[in-house]
């Protein structure tokens, strides 16, 4: 038997592949007699489509030009298959956000083709738009559905309404998030082959095989087995490719089809950043209730994302922001009601987190506030509060797990130095006039998978065979994004059969060779499809031991020999696992009460920061991530993705500052939206607790979005604790911060 | 209007020859031309840094130069780095260190660290930050970039002066 793979930093699989250049992303790729494909959108935010004027000067006869129409005469559906069907794959008749997608053109040339872009004009009669989440709730203007609403949820424990009267402060703020983009250093792009005969046959940059496979069968009318998704290696997802790959598969595919020649869609930085989704934009409002003791009573949460021009995710966003709005805290009484809402951005999306990011934000500057107003230190207020084992959450789930937040808290602050820090600096920052220092901290939780049900109506299935020479392939349709999905699969299944981590290989995502294991998304990919493909493992080895080829112990030789003989007398050897809800979890989606998630994640997460009063630039000069995740598969892959989580949070809270006008990102380019470099990065300290989970593989929980929730509310409590003053929209740029300071106001 | 030029240059270390446009970038050149696709492009305006590659001894973004400027030049990409199947120390040490992620990065990353500890064999660490600087990473935070150089360095020269406080 060998020994085991998981809790070792096994090297990644396909890290000499990464390292030499071999690994074959989308572009890389090439088809014969392919054409380039381009996406021509519309200029405004919202009007009516009157017509479409190609410009002189272009040999439009060679050019493939697909519209609105071609999707009918294929006859097909012209919408984005998702939640809602609200989305067109291309504009008809009204156009609802800048960048919206009219018209697909596609040539052999792709300079000519970029010409021809530019050549095509449209006449649209513009209408009024609306782009900021007080006129949608004002309805200025109706762009959605009755009232601009694409989703509401209400969440009730206890009586807040009683619980005004019994407080002694009644602590109120404001909390504002911006929007993020993902920036992937990979853009988007698809390659498509579709006719009638064979079908549509699309390979690309994407999370989400399934998604695309749905969302193709919907745009042609094919049945499902005429329509094959094939991930190629993927450069970062981050959730940016969790839906909108969909988008770009159809349009590859309506043009490959019209051509008849595959053809090759890629997204350039620019076109990327204007046209995809984003992180919603956020207001959060808090009121809360609480005793002289630092008790707190009572808090109404009252919760908005901005959604863009179509429903896509955001009623799902909306929920793990509102499920996480609360916080690991032990509140009696607690009101959370939230909504998303249209406006005529592009649609906002999918982004690690998904939601959480932006109502954890919101509740954990607010109780700093809270502290503040009672009189208390931010970690004595939280350490009168903490959710314990034996009490429940927001949505009445009763914590289980032995976490002991208090002890978390503890080792944060000793491993940041914290109240020597704290100390320190106030001394430091009362005679210096050149820059001020603080240090503030922030605790969590995250919930790992779907949210609800979610996982019930996934029902994922993953499989794995076994070789006539002992090999094993584990088949889900889970991406590897750099997350190192591949690499712990293997170590999981690897164990499972007791054989080597090298005689495990993951086969490509494609949906004409695996089963359905559900989106890489969620924090699911390690907990819940990892425990999958444990228990396929378990299962290919039983099968072994129930036909008497194999014993209980057995060398690799021996291991080979009993698939050998079982391939030949039965032709294969497979085992598939379907999912199954762990025991006693149940969710009502209507009260939106029970057991929102099967566990959850739990950190502390310190920043320590210079603020330079000449520049009211911030630097992060040190950073602790404390987390609880169960058991650490991998520490060095794991470390690697809290250390990534982190540093994009740092560029949430400090640097990345999407700049709107009329609706449309005007920094579209990485020149002027700005993103960590390793020169920006403080250290970023990683440390795990490891509480296994009885659902987890060998007891892991998800750990992907974790990082993405503390970082920015870490670092505005240490820029309070540095100037002195509230803070509590995000980015904070240098631009705002001097503002503030100068003119002596707070935001709030 | 302009003609096609032909283009002759050094690719890690064989004679090439391309019949590109003058103001051709160089990334397309390698990429299209010569089926070099581990020069990869992120933004197309050299701030990403995921196509650098080496010219002249100089680590240059591949989107920024005209195919004209490398004519007589030396040109070395990621896939002149290994020797044969022998990966390189900073190859190695992405492995090992979990340099690696998405890899979109990668060769970029590479040819600045193999750049980085040929004008510097013992970088400090503010020496590997600022080395580093022009080449994003979404993915890592670059801690466990910056691990890797350490260990590239520590393999194949003396420890470097700095280390992290980790």
């Amino acid at each position: 038997m060998q020994k085991p793979n998981v809790g070792q930093s096994v090297f990644r699989k396909e890290a000499a592949d990464k390292v030499t250049g071999r690994a074959q992303y989308v572009d890389d790729l090439t088809f014969p007699d392919m054409l380039h494909g381009v996406t021509v959108r519309s200029p405004i935010a919202r009007g009516r489509l009157r017509g479409v004027q190609f410009g002189d000067g272009i040999p439009w006869h060679e050019f493939t030009i697909v519209t609105a129409q071609d999707i009918k005469d294929i006859p097909g559906t012209n919408c984005v298959a998702l939640i809602l069907e609200d989305q067109p794959y291309l504009a008809s008749d009204t156009i609802n956000h800048p960048e919206e997608p009219i018209l697909l053109l596609a040539h052999r040339d792709k300079y000519l083709l970029e010409e021809a872009r530019r050549a095509i004009a449209f006449d649209i009669e513009p209408l009024p738009a609306i782009f900021t989440i007080e006129d949608s709730l004002n309805q200025t203007e109706t762009i959605w559905g009755k009232d601009n609403s694409f989703k509401t949820f209400l969440i009730e424990k206890g009586d807040v309404d009683a619980a005004w009267a019994h407080a002694d402060f009644i602590v109120e703020g404001e909390y504002e998030t911006g929007a993020q983009e993902q920036l992937y250093i990979e853009p988007n792009g698809m390659i498509a082959i579709a006719n009638r005969e064979e079908g549509v046959t699309v390979w690309g940059s994407m999370q989400c095989p399934y998604y695309v496979h749905k969302a193709l069968i919907k745009l042609f009318g094919l049945p499902p087995e005429k329509i094959r998704v094939v991930q190629a290696v993927t450069g970062g997802g981050f959730g940016g490719k969790e839906e909108y790959p969909s988008v770009i598969a159809g349009h590859a595919a309506l043009l490959a089809w019209k051509a008849g020649k595959p053809v090759k869609l890629i997204y350039d930085r620019a076109e990327d950043m204007a046209a995809t989704t984003k992180r919603h934009p956020s207001k959060t409002r808090i009121r809360t209730a609480v005793g002289k003791d630092g008790k707190l009573l009572a808090t109404e949460i009252d919760f908005t994302i901005d959604g863009g021009a179509y429903a896509t995710l955001s009623s799902v966003v909306l929920s793990r922001g509102t499920i996480h709005a609360a916080g690991p805290y032990n509140w009696p009484n607690v009101r959370v009601r939230s909504r998303a809402v249209a406006t005529n951005h592009p649609p906002h999306g999918a982004f690690r987190g998904f939601g959480a990011p932006q109502s954890i934000f919101a509740m954990e500057r607010h109780l700093n506030q809270v502290a503040q107003t009672v009189g208390l230190s931010p970690e004595e207020l939280r350490r009168r509060n903490f959710l314990k084992p034996g009490e429940t959450t927001s949505t009445g789930q009763v914590i289980h797990e032995k976490i002991d937040l208090s002890s978390l808290l503890d080792r944060a602050l000793k491993l940041s130095d914290y109240h020597t820090k704290k100390t320190r600096f106030a001394e430091l920052n009362a005679i210096s006039s050149t820059e001020k220092k603080g240090i503030g901290f922030a605790t969590f939780m995250h919930g790992a998978g779907f949210t609800g049900s979610g996982e019930v109506y996934l029902s994922s299935v993953v499989g794995v065979e076994a070789t006539e020479t002992g090999k094993v392939r584990v088949l889900t349709s889970n991406t590897e994004i750099g997350q190192g999905s591949f690499t712990i699969f293997s170590q999981i299944a690897a164990d499972a059969l007791g054989i080597d981590f090298s005689q495990v290989e993951i086969a490509q995502p494609d949906t004409a060779n695996v089963p359905n294991s559900g989106p890489t998304v969620a924090s699911r990919t390690t907990m819940i499809v990892g425990k999958l493909v444990e228990s396929a493992a378990l299962g290919l080895r039983q099968t072994l031991v129930n036909s008497g080829l194999l014993g209980e112990r057995y060398s690799a030789a021996e291991f080979a020999e009993a698939c050998r003989q079982h391939i030949a007398k039965h032709g294969e050897l497979k085992s598939f696992s379907k999912y199954e809800p762990p025991p006693g979890v149940h969710w009502d989606d209507e009260k939106y009460q029970g057991e929102a998630y099967g566990t959850y994640a739990w950190a502390v997460y310190v920043a320590e920061v210079t603020v330079d009063l000449t520049t009211y630039e911030t630097r992060v000069d040190d950073f602790i991530a404390l987390q609880e995740v169960g058991k650490v598969i991998n520490p060095v892959l794991a470390a690697g993705q809290i250390e990534g989580g982190v540093a994009q949070a740092i560029g949430y809270a400090l640097y990345e500052n999407v700049v709107w006008r009329e609706g449309r990102m005007i920094n579209n380019q990485m020149t002027n939206y700005i993103m960590p470099t390793s020169a920006d990065v403080p250290p970023i300290r990683v440390y795990f607790e490891e509480l296994p989970y009885a659902y987890g593989p060998s007891g892991a929980k998800g750990i992907g979005e974790l990082p993405m929730d503390g970082p920015a509310p870490a670092i505005l409590n240490a820029i309070e604790d540095a100037i002195g003053q509230p803070v509590n929209e995000i980015p904070l740029i240098p631009e705002t911060l001097m503002q503030m300071m100068t003119t002596g106001g707070g935001n709030d | 209007m302009t003609k096609k030029i032909s283009v002759s240059f050094t690719v890690n270390g064989e004679p090439k020859t391309a019949h590109v446009w003058p103001m051709a970038r160089l990334l397309d050149v390698l990429r299209e031309e010569l089926q070099l696709t581990g020069t990869k492009e992120g933004c197309g305006e050299g701030e990403c840094g995921a196509c650098s590659v080496i010219v002249d001894g100089e680590l240059v973004n591949s989107c920024l130069i005209p195919a004209a400027q490398v004519a007589g030049a030396n040109v070395r990409t990621i896939e002149g780095v290994a020797d044969g199947e022998r990966l390189n120390a900073v190859q190695q040490a992405f492995i090992e260190c979990g340099g690696a992620q998405c890899g979109i990065c990668t060769p970029g990353m590479v040819l600045a660290a193999v750049s980085l500890l040929e004008r510097i064999p013992q970088p400090t660490e503010a020496d590997i930050r600022n080395g580093l600087a022009g080449n994003l990473c979404r993915c890592t935070g670059y801690m466990k970039i910056f691990d890797s150089v350490v260990k590239a360095c520590l393999g194949t020269h003396a420890p470097p002066r700095a280390e992290r406080d980790d």
